[in-house]
């Protein structure tokens, strides 16, 4: 029956694409909560920009591993659940605070923006072609949430307890983005960009005058489909128009 | 603050009448008005009253589309409505410029807004239930705006009638958008269909009542109209509205909630039953469906935002005074 959840098959570009395509869309869905609700208008505009470009790379990537597995960008998204997702956990993790929220984005996009840098030289043509517009957007969101998490640090004593509380509760989710999703050649392996990404994180915070945590130990399981709580509850409002009318069209 | 160095209030009375009566002559030339001209206080309090009340609807506008961006059934509609959402959000911000030009603070006008003294949209105290909704509103409430505010494109103050030609271009946008929404609704399953057609009977009655009080009882339009800020009446809107909205439901094949509805083929306009305007009443004074849930979520989200507003300030203070110090030390 068509509600039933659509059966992917397991191809290595199938599994980069819809890994990153899971990432983008539930970061951008999660961005897109705050829509009406943040805490200055700017703030809301640009939070809606940045859930806008990632569901826009979703989209890009879904239509990808669509192309080899012969489902529709909607057929990926709102037809297979939660065990079937492959986002990383961090991303799904929930607003929270703004410095929650800011501290997710940044760590996220400390690495996703030298990903794509790095994927613009793949030797997949589609993947390189999507890299090259979702790098310049990724560039955006790295800044953004750089220069809000330095303004959280140095503010006020309130919003660098807040921002380092943030950092802390966040931060063993973010191990998790190094590990390979493919061995492809075509992939860019994440483990190569730790370096980079340490360094990057070391000189914001500096500037921010936040504390590094220890992190002793980090979460894994998202692209084997072991989610927090939080994913189904995340996908059952979103995907509940699709599963409630089967094989309509919207 | 920016507006601090625009003219403020006159005293002189005979001064007053002379400027009074070159003012008016400027509106009756079709001359803009803008910020540092003189103009009486009660047009520059009409105007901040007018585009704050504006402002104020597409904020709270964007908490009832804002409804289901997290549930729009398919990737292509989630990223059309939070763009949607995106621009009224934006709307806002422009027109909250527009009467910072006329002396009034962002802060201030907001104030009012959360403090329940100030007035905005009364469609947005309706609450959206279905997908179709998300239609409905596209189609019919920013249809009824667009009506409101193609003729707020001439209005005598510069700064409002800019805001609103870009305003409108967006808008009309969202209309087809929104359009095409019920379109596909109505050509999709049986469920589909009766979804659209449950979200005209709720909003077809709210939407005719945007376009005010019938003119016998509006309290603002002779001195709107004498001073250009107001160019058709209540009426007059709401009947265009109406001649041009209730073919397009015809074509969608949808029954409007009307049974007095019927052309009058010597004038070529639709004629409508009676519009329920101790609901209209009720509304405006605050006794809105979702009233207190959209201001409940408004100052939810200001006073949740507030050590951000006052991080963002510090920081900045901070950092100002860093770059002054090492000024100072070169």
């Amino acid at each position: 029956m068509a509600t039933t959840s659509v059966a992917v098959p397991d191809t290595p570009l199938i599994r980069l694409a819809l890994a990153r395509a899971d990432d983008a869309l539930v970061l951008g869905h999660r961005l897109s909560e705050w829509t009406g609700h943040a805490p200055t208008l700017e703030e809301d505009l640009a939070l809606a920009n940045i859930a806008l470009d990632l569901i826009g790379q979703a989209r890009s990537l879904y239509a990808l591993a669509g192309e080899d597995c012969g489902l529709d960008e909607d057929a990926l998204a709102y037809r297979r659940d939660e065990r079937a997702y492959r986002n990383l956990l961090l991303v799904e993790q929930p607003n929270g605070d703004f410095a929650r929220t800011i501290v997710r984005q940044f760590l996220y996009a400390a690495f996703i923006d030298a990903w794509w840098q790095a994927m613009t030289a793949s030797c997949e043509p589609r993947l390189a072609a999507i890299a090259g517009k979702a790098e310049k957007e990724t560039a955006y969101h790295l800044r953004h949430s750089a220069e809000w998490l330095i303004r959280l640090g140095d503010g006020t004593a309130e919003s660098h307890r807040r921002a380092q509380a943030a950092l802390d509760a966040l931060f063993p989710f973010a191990a998790e983005m190094f590990e390979p999703v493919t061995a492809a050649a075509f992939d860019v392996a994440p483990a190569s960009l730790r370096e980079g990404w340490d360094r990057q994180v070391d000189a914001v915070l500096a500037t921010a005058g936040l504390t590094r945590p220890a992190a002793p130990w980090s979460h894994s399981g998202g692209r084997a489909g072991r989610h927090t709580e939080h994913l189904g509850h995340l996908l059952s409002e979103m995907q509940y128009l699709q599963r409630v009318h089967p094989g309509a069209t919207w | 603050m920016y507006s601090q160095g625009l003219n403020q209030a006159e005293t002189d009375d005979t001064a007053d009448a002379t400027r009074a009566a070159r003012f008016q002559a400027r509106i009756d030339a079709e001359d803009k008005i803008e910020p540092n001209d003189w103009m009486p206080e009660a047009y520059r309090r009409t105007l901040i009253r007018q585009i704050s009340q504006h402002a104020h609807s597409e904020i709270v506008g964007m908490l009832p589309e804002g409804n289901w961006i997290t549930r729009a059934p398919s990737l292509r509609r989630k990223a059309a409505l939070l763009a949607k959402v995106q621009d009224e959000g934006g709307h806002g911000l422009y027109l909250y410029a527009a009467a910072e030009t006329l002396g009034a603070t962002r802060e201030e006008l907001v104030d009012q807004l959360l403090a329940g003294r100030a007035k905005y949209s009364s469609i947005f105290n309706y609450p959206t239930l279905t997908w179709a909704d998300i239609g409905a509103i596209g189609w019919l409430v920013d249809g009824a705006a667009i009506m409101n505010q193609i003729p707020l494109c001439r209005c005598s103050f510069g700064p409002y009638a800019r805001a609103m030609i870009r305003v409108c271009k967006e808008e009309s946008f969202h209309q087809r958008q929104g359009y095409e929404i019920m379109l596909t609704l109505c050509r999709g399953t049986p469920e589909q269909k009766a979804m659209a057609q449950d979200a005209l009977d709720r909003w077809w009655w709210p939407c005719l009542m945007m376009f005010g009080p019938p003119d016998t009882e509006s309290q603002h339009s002779d001195t709107s109209m004498k001073w250009k800020i107001k160019r058709f009446t209540n009426d007059g809107l709401r009947q265009k509205f109406i001649d041009a909205t209730v073919p397009q439901g015809h074509f969608l094949g949808l029954t409007f909630p009307d049974p007095e509805l019927r052309r009058d083929e010597a004038t070529g306009h639709w004629s409508h039953g009676p519009i329920d305007w101790e609901e209209f009443k009720r509304v405006v004074a605050g006794g809105g469906f979702c009233a207190a849930d959209r201001l409940a979520a408004r100052r939810k989200a200001h006073e949740e935002g507030e050590w951000v507003r006052e991080a963002a300030a510090a920081h900045a203070a901070k950092r100002a005074a860093k770059l002054a110090a090492s000024k100072e030390a070169a």
